[in-house]
């Protein structure tokens, strides 16, 4: 079975800057990649001097046909301190650097978060402290407006990491842990969970969109709405599968009977551009797929195949369809 | 010439070698040179297997969305590979060579404790086919060899892999402490009279620090296993966060063991790589005095770094700070050494074998990696670049371009000793050329995955630009590398029939283990000759030129 992306989703990908560390979007993340280069260009400079040394030696002093022993040379205790002394100052310098970049990339956090991240075996739940808005794997924010992220895990180590947007940082369970990022150009950054945490770690990727603060406002009023039931049709069947097949004991939709925070909350589901924390690209037929098959598609999740007869697939798509 | 030291011959009447060849007496063996022997054999047999793992491996990860591997089975594959090559390649490697060497540097007849010698093998050799026995028993351990709770705990990993893990490491954990303390005593009470510690060759110095480090790291990897077991088995709760456990205590138990542990494979590695290149330069080392004192500075920072694989922990920034600080120190004796040994070849007259040429190499593959590794020290870095395969290529260009270039370079050194021929030379420079190519090629586009974003210890990936391409490189890199290793088999096995005979002393070295005939007899030396300073067989032969450094 192939299930590769396809065109939309696939654009952030085909989009997605070459070296993302050393394409910063934040200052958390400039004041990083500026360190880096400064460092990679003084580890770079002293290979080339190593290299050049071991050359020099592998070229002049090659045995010649003939030659009688060179004289033993003991070591040079003058030569050995110098160079002792030189990588302490280099060093040492690249430290003061080091830990100036980690408090303008890492500072204080306070008690109140903008964002709460919950990771799970292997999706993330994000929510808006102070709203209703819950989302997964993708995360919506304003240009230019620092978020502070409190980071929660639901089951075992995860690890939050945007490269573009700030540092990456552990989400250890049964701590809280508060990180820092931001976007400041509008855009669809690409992260993923850097922690190994199980089988389907590879696919427990994120999704930033930064948007200009009009547009945020637009999606911000969009997800607070409660979505119609549907009332005929495939959808309004859907609807009523979904709550009567296993669904509704894993999943939240708001303005129903399903309230479970075991998978994703899927009030808004159609709004995303991926399924399955980035696994595919989200499309009426994807979305099948995945309904139908999800362990093909992500073998290991816990989303269960309910071996779904092809009228309630149809159904039930149609009605998550709905739920833009 | 006074001090011509003769060591006794044995009292009792020893069967000699020939007569000893037979598989009772390697099975039954407590001789230095025979356990040795079995150490590497047992090391090639898990080289063999683990560097399968991981070609499957590259075979998945070579193009996006792979389906030639299930996730289970690559993380099994990740897991075995990791616990394989550093408890099981490495380790018993560097030991093999410690416990066959060791003895004959210091003009000793065996080991100070030969049963013990055996035992440490045996105790190995039983954890590692343990832990493979896994297989058969329901699953691999496929939490990764770091095996971080809560995921290694019985809600996350319910299947038995995880007790095999543990209790197999156990098993080769106590081994190898055993042949820590071995070594130890046998440096500090084994030498031959005139070998005092100043004129130590530096393979046996570097391996008497390594063994200080390996009963100090030991016992901690030992103490979380049996915790980790104890949490598994008996529904404690160490590392798990309900009821008061903690994750984090198992990310510093296991790393103050396993720092140190990455020091344990990379001494005795120095230590070839200090007998090497001063043999082949015709030069003595360049400050033999600075390359042993920092081999000391290095095992004490040693225990002074391992949060540095936490810093995206969130300890805070004192801690981040304080372990960037040994980090950062740890790379000073280490660059000493990098410059000790090119100055070595300085005003030498180089020749260059097969082992020169592997530690020639190796002063360049492991300065990449030292360098990677001064980057994770940079606290800022390792938040974006831990965890991605950044790590992956520095931990390779440090194990396989450190300390398995060293290992190659010793292998082409030692092996006319210990199988009494010579390996083929233009095999070996064919086997160096595609190592270096392959390896290369491996591992260097993976520091680009990795600032390209591409996570570590994934089973599959998004086609995100160039990551096809840059994985594809890298698993072609390891077929290449895969197929330069079948090379040094075939040399080693045509040596056995067609290799011309070594004789004592081959590459006309210095120390004592040159002293005797290839392979030495049972009792090591019949004499031993007069010791003077680190380099003996050079003093014999230069009775006007004597070493006078540290000939105190």
């Amino acid at each position: 079975m192939a299930l590769t992306m396809t065109t939309e989703a696939s654009k952030a990908i085909q989009h997605a800057a070459t070296f993302p560390v050393f394409t910063p979007h934040s200052d958390y993340a400039r004041s990083i990649a500026g360190l880096s280069a400064g460092v990679l260009w003084t580890t770079l400079g002293i290979l080339l001097l190593v290299m050049g040394l071991v050359s020099y030696a592998v070229h002049k002093f090659r045995e010649k046909p003939g030659a009688s022993t060179p004289k033993p040379v003991y070591g040079n205790v003058k030569l050995e301190i110098a160079y002792t002394l030189s990588f302490i100052v280099i060093l040492g310098v690249i430290s003061v650097f080091s830990i100036r970049a980690m408090e303008s990339s890492d500072p204080p956090t306070h008690q109140e978060n903008s964002l709460l991240i919950v990771a799970h075996q292997w999706w993330w739940e994000v929510r808006y402290p102070g709203t209703d808005i819950v989302t997964a794997n993708e995360i919506h924010i304003p240009v230019n407006q620092p978020q502070q992220v409190g980071l929660r895990s639901a089951d075992v180590i995860h690890d939050f990491w945007v490269p573009e947007l700030g540092r990456k940082m552990d989400i250890i369970p049964g701590i809280e842990n508060r990180s820092w990022f931001a976007a400041d150009v509008p855009g669809t950054y690409l992260g993923a969970c850097a922690e190994y945490c199980g089988q389907e770690h590879a696919w427990m990727r994120i999704r930033v969109i930064a948007q200009t603060p009009e547009d945020f406002a637009r999606w911000e009023q969009e997800q607070l709405v409660v979505p119609a039931t549907p009332t005929d049709g495939d959808a309004a069947r859907g609807a009523q599968d979904f709550q009567q097949l296993s669904c509704a004991s894993c999943h939240t939709i708001r303005g129903t009977a399903a309230n479970e925070r075991i998978g994703p909350d899927l009030t808004h589901v159609a709004s995303r551009q991926t399924i399955a924390a980035g696994r595919l690209e989200n499309t009426p037929g994807n979305l099948a797929k995945w309904l139908l098959e999800p362990d093909l598609v992500k073998p290991g999740c816990k989303m269960p195949n309910l071996h779904l007869p092809r009228e309630q697939l149809n159904s039930l798509v149609a009605y998550l369809e709905t739920l833009k | 010439m006074s001090e011509v030291s003769v060591l006794p011959l044995p009292m009792r009447e020893l069967r000699d070698f020939e007569e000893k060849n037979t598989l009772l007496s390697w099975l039954s063996s407590c001789d230095h040179k025979q356990l040795g022997i079995l150490y590497l054999l047992t090391a090639l047999g898990f080289f063999i297997i683990g560097g399968c793992e991981a070609l499957f491996m590259r075979i998945q990860l070579a193009v996006p969305s792979n389906h030639f591997l299930k996730p289970e089975a690559y993380d099994q594959l990740f897991t075995l590979h990791g616990t394989t090559m550093i408890f099981l390649v490495v380790v018993p490697t560097l030991l093999g060579l410690s416990m066959y060497l060791v003895p004959l540097m210091i003009g000793a007849r065996d080991v100070a404790f030969p049963r013990l010698n055996a035992l440490g093998y045996w105790l190995l050799l039983f954890g590692g086919v343990f832990l493979y026995t896994s297989i058969f028993f329901g699953n691999a351990p496929d939490m990764g060899w770091f095996s971080y709770a809560p995921l290694s705990e019985k809600p996350y990993s319910s299947l038995p892999g995880v007790d095999f893990w543990a209790l197999g490491l156990f098993s080769i954990g106590i081994g190898t402490l055993a042949s820590g303390i071995n070594l130890i005593v046998t440096v500090f009470t084994m030498r031959a009279p005139g070998v005092t510690m100043k004129r130590l060759p530096l393979f046996a110095w570097m391996t008497m620090v390594n063994s200080f480090l390996i009963v100090f790291a030991l016992p901690a990897l030992n103490a979380s296993l049996a915790m980790l077991l104890i949490d598994r088995g008996l529904h404690a709760r160490f590392f798990t966060p309900d009821t008061g456990g903690s994750p984090i205590l198992w990310q510093h138990f296991f790393w103050s063991f396993g720092h140190p542990e990455v020091y344990i494979m990379v001494l005795p590695a120095f230590g070839i790589i200090s007998e090497v290149v001063p043999v082949f330069s015709r030069q003595p080392i360049f400050g033999y005095g600075f390359v042993a004192a920092s081999t000391v500075a290095i095992a004490l920072l040693s225990f002074a770094v391992w949060a540095h694989h936490m810093f995206a922990v969130g300890l805070g920034h004192a801690m981040d700070i304080f372990f960037a600080f040994g980090s950062m120190l740890i790379a000073v004796p280490t660059g000493i050494k990098i410059f000790n040994w090119v100055f070595t070849m300085w005003n030498g007259s180089i020749r260059f074998t097969t082992a020169m040429k592997f530690a020639t190499a190796f002063l360049v593959e492991f300065t990449v990696g030292g360098l990677s590794g001064v980057i994770f020290a940079v606290v800022p870095m390792d938040w974006q670049l831990t965890d991605t395969y950044v790590i992956v290529a520095h931990i390779h260009y440090v194990l396989f371009g450190g300390t398995m270039f060293a290992i190659f370079a010793g292998v082409y050194y030692w092996w006319p000793k210990m199988s009494g021929r010579m390996l083929s030379e233009r095999l070996g420079t064919w086997h160096f050329w595609t190592t270096v190519l392959g390896f290369n090629l491996t591992f260097f586009v993976q520091h680009m995955l990795g600032v390209a974003g591409m996570t570590r210890r994934v089973w599959t990936y998004p086609a995100m630009p160039h990551w096809g391409l840059l994985n594809m490189i890298s698993t072609l890199g390891a077929f290449l590398l895969a197929g330069s290793t079948v090379l040094l088999f075939w040399n080693m096995l045509r040596s056995r029939r067609h290799g011309h005979i070594a004789g004592p002393n081959p590459w006309e070295a210095w120390t004592l283990e040159w002293a005797t005939s290839s392979p030495p007899p049972l009792y090591n030396f019949a004499q031993i000759p007069p010791v003077h300073g680190p380099r003996p067989l050079w003093d014999l032969h230069h009775p006007d030129q004597q070493d006078r450094y540290l000939n105190k």
